[in-house]
């Protein structure tokens, strides 16, 4: 178990890397703290997956340490980090029994025949795996594959963090459910780091103490679910994250406070402008929106009922703003006024949020 | 009981495949079976003689000797073969500028008429003239394999290895190229050394492609035909006549045509049986 810190890492697939865009990872500075659940949410070619190469040592870095606890590993080849990674795809070698197959980072490392049995069996038994100890693993379903490659990370009692690219994809819906209640329950009950990377916000969010957000090779923010959704600290967070996404709204700041099309919009605190700031904007989920007797003026458009609770759009001088309301809240006909919830309403310049 | 609309008229749309194959597969051999079972003295007059041609051939010393030749030689080219593939592919570079180069000189020797290797061997390997063989006897060694038996069968086998060992590197390679990244990262974390990487990933993963490597050079070997013609014509003496050859001096040479169709249907049979049963030894695993 160790802490993991990344400094100063960047990476390039590129010999020579000119614009920014060279960068599949630019500048990170993160802290992966001892024991904690983290998911890395982000599109497809965010730098996810090279990110977790540069911590299993698949990767090197063109720039920059990492570090597990105070010991600098940025040279250290992947067999000697002491971590484990479980892949899209599951991988398992056919020729061996599941035993072996679970035995297999052990008795690599000579570990006693004894000691490696004894924790086969342990293992195989949190993952319900006893049964088919014996059999071929290339007679297994695609969740039982996905089960051994998990395995074989868990065996070891070394392990400092144990990641997961994606590691759901091919695990049909009603499996996904368990698995993934699985190995949150496993992270609790072994307590060892762990690296979940996912574009799936459920996925994520159900599986993560802390949840790390990527973007063009950058993180955007790290925080908890609660954190992302409260206060998403860029304008990406604010719609990858929550459905609808966040109503993001152009504006001006007159005395530190936003302007919408002449509407001033309250918010809890008044913001600085940055100097070089191009764009501002306000950002407000569909959550934190309700219709009140006065504030901003709009059309209602259209309302979808979702089950418990509507998604009501409205338009304010053609710009379409959602919002959510719970089942037995009435909504008003044809016209209405907004009302912003002061504390969760954020303004953002060039899509950073200004606190 | 399932009532189904009973129409024999499909079968008129497998009438030409039908045709197609009397024309190019059965009619031929019924003829060799129509052969192997007549005695004739010209004037296109037979006589039925039974099993006899077949007696004659499974009894005779020729046989039996030009069968252990074969033998011996598909065992030989198999065993240096497959292995050598595998390693040459397993050298090869994975991707890169080199990767089609590197194709590109492994498909050559495929591409050359099987009489030109022949002639180009035979060249290449006479002890006076040839660049082979001179600098074999050059490095002290009497190397001549017009004359000597043995210096016949190792020239006979470094060609059939030039010659064909690239297929077992094309299909092996092939079969490389189709592992997935994540199984050689997934070995390296779970600390496996580069005999269990090959051992456990590699070959299980090329198992298919073997098989077919395996039975392609069984097969190919075992009617090899021209290329011993050209090199050796089958001498010295008998000592590189295998099946194919013999066959044909019995055919074309003596004009014995019932014993010549006798023996071209048990040598059928070997290849058929001896296919078989490769190929359900090596698919034995996948089943279960």
């Amino acid at each position: 178990m160790a802490k993991i810190t990344l400094d100063q890492v960047r990476h390039s697939y590129l010999d020579h890397p000119e614009s920014p865009d060279d960068w599949a990872l630019k500048e990170l500075d993160v802290v992966w703290s001892d024991g904690g659940a983290y998911a890395l949410l982000g599109p497809s070619g965010c730098g996810k997956t090279t990110l977790l190469n540069v911590i299993s040592g698949l990767l090197q870095p063109s720039h920059g340490r990492v570090l597990f606890d105070d010991r600098d590993v940025t040279n250290v080849p992947s067999e000697h980090r002491e971590i484990a990674q479980v892949f899209q795809f599951p991988v398992v070698y056919d020729t061996m029994t599941v035993f072996d197959n679970l035995a297999f980072p052990l008795r690599n490392r000579g570990i006693p025949e004894a000691q490696v049995k004894s924790r086969v069996e342990e293992i195989a038994r949190m993952l319900d795996l006893e049964a088919a100890l014996g059999n071929r693993a290339s007679g297994l379903t695609a969740d039982g594959k996905q089960k051994i490659s998990l395995g074989r990370g868990l065996v070891r009692s070394d392990v400092n963090v144990i990641m997961f690219d994606e590691p759901l994809t091919v695990i049909d819906p009603h499996l996904k459910w368990q698995l993934r209640s699985k190995l949150k329950e496993l992270q609790q009950e072994v307590g060892a780091t762990m690296i979940y990377v996912t574009h799936d916000q459920t996925e994520a969010l159900t599986f993560a103490d802390k949840v790390v957000v990527m973007l063009e090779g950058q993180v955007v923010q790290i925080g908890t679910p609660e954190e992302l959704f409260d206060k998403p600290g860029h304008t990406f967070v604010g719609h990858f994250i929550g459905s609808p996404g966040m109503n993001l709204l152009p504006c001006e700041i007159v005395d530190g406070f936003p302007s919408f099309l002449g509407h001033k919009v309250d918010i809890a605190q008044a913001v600085d402008v940055p100097a070089d700031a191009t764009r501002m904007e306000i950002g407000v989920r569909p959550e934190f929106l309700h219709f009140d007797s006065k504030g901003l003026p709009v059309d209602i458009v259209r309302v979808d009922d979702v089950g418990r609770y509507r998604i009501v759009e409205v338009n304010h001088k053609s710009h379409a703003i959602k919002l959510v309301t719970p089942e037995n809240v009435p909504i008003p006909e044809d016209k209405g006024h907004l009302a912003f919830d002061l504390t969760k309403t954020h303004v953002y310049a060039d899509g950073w949020i200004i606190n | 009981m399932i009532d189904k609309t009973v129409n024999q008229r499909a079968w008129f749309l497998v009438l030409p495949v039908v045709v197609l194959v009397a024309f190019n597969a059965l009619i031929p051999l019924m003829t060799v079976v129509n052969y192997s079972v007549q005695e004739t003295f010209g004037n296109n007059v037979f006589f039925f003689e039974g099993v006899k041609w077949f007696e004659q051939i499974l009894n005779s010393e020729r046989f039996h000797a030009s069968l252990l030749r074969q033998l011996s030689f598909t065992g030989i080219i198999l065993l240096i073969e497959i292995p050598l593939g595998v390693a040459i592919a397993l050298s090869m570079p994975k991707k890169g500028p080199w990767v089609s180069v590197c194709l590109v000189l492994m498909a050559l020797p495929l591409l050359i008429p099987w009489n030109v290797v022949g002639a180009m061997w035979n060249i290449f390997a006479l002890p006076d003239i040839g660049l082979l063989g001179r600098m074999i006897n050059g490095m002290g060694f009497d190397y001549n394999f017009t004359q000597q038996p043995l210096a016949a069968w190792f020239t006979t086998v470094l060609m059939d290895v030039w010659h064909w060992t690239s297929l077992v590197v094309l299909l092996a390679y092939a079969g490389l190229s189709s592992i997935p990244d994540a199984y050689y990262q997934a070995a390296r974390i779970d600390g496996a050394s580069a005999w269990s990487v090959f051992r456990f990933i590699q070959l299980p993963k090329m198992k298919r492609v073997l098989t077919i490597a395996v039975l392609l050079r069984f097969m190919d070997s075992f009617m090899i035909y021209t290329e011993p013609f050209v090199l050796t014509g089958g001498g010295p003496g008998n000592t590189t006549t295998f099946l194919s050859i013999d066959l044909v001096k019995i055919a074309l040479g003596q004009f014995d045509l019932g014993p010549a169709a006798a023996m071209s249907l048990i040598y059928f049979l070997i290849i058929l049986v001896l296919s078989w049963i490769f190929y359900t030894l090596m698919m034995r695993n996948e089943e279960q």
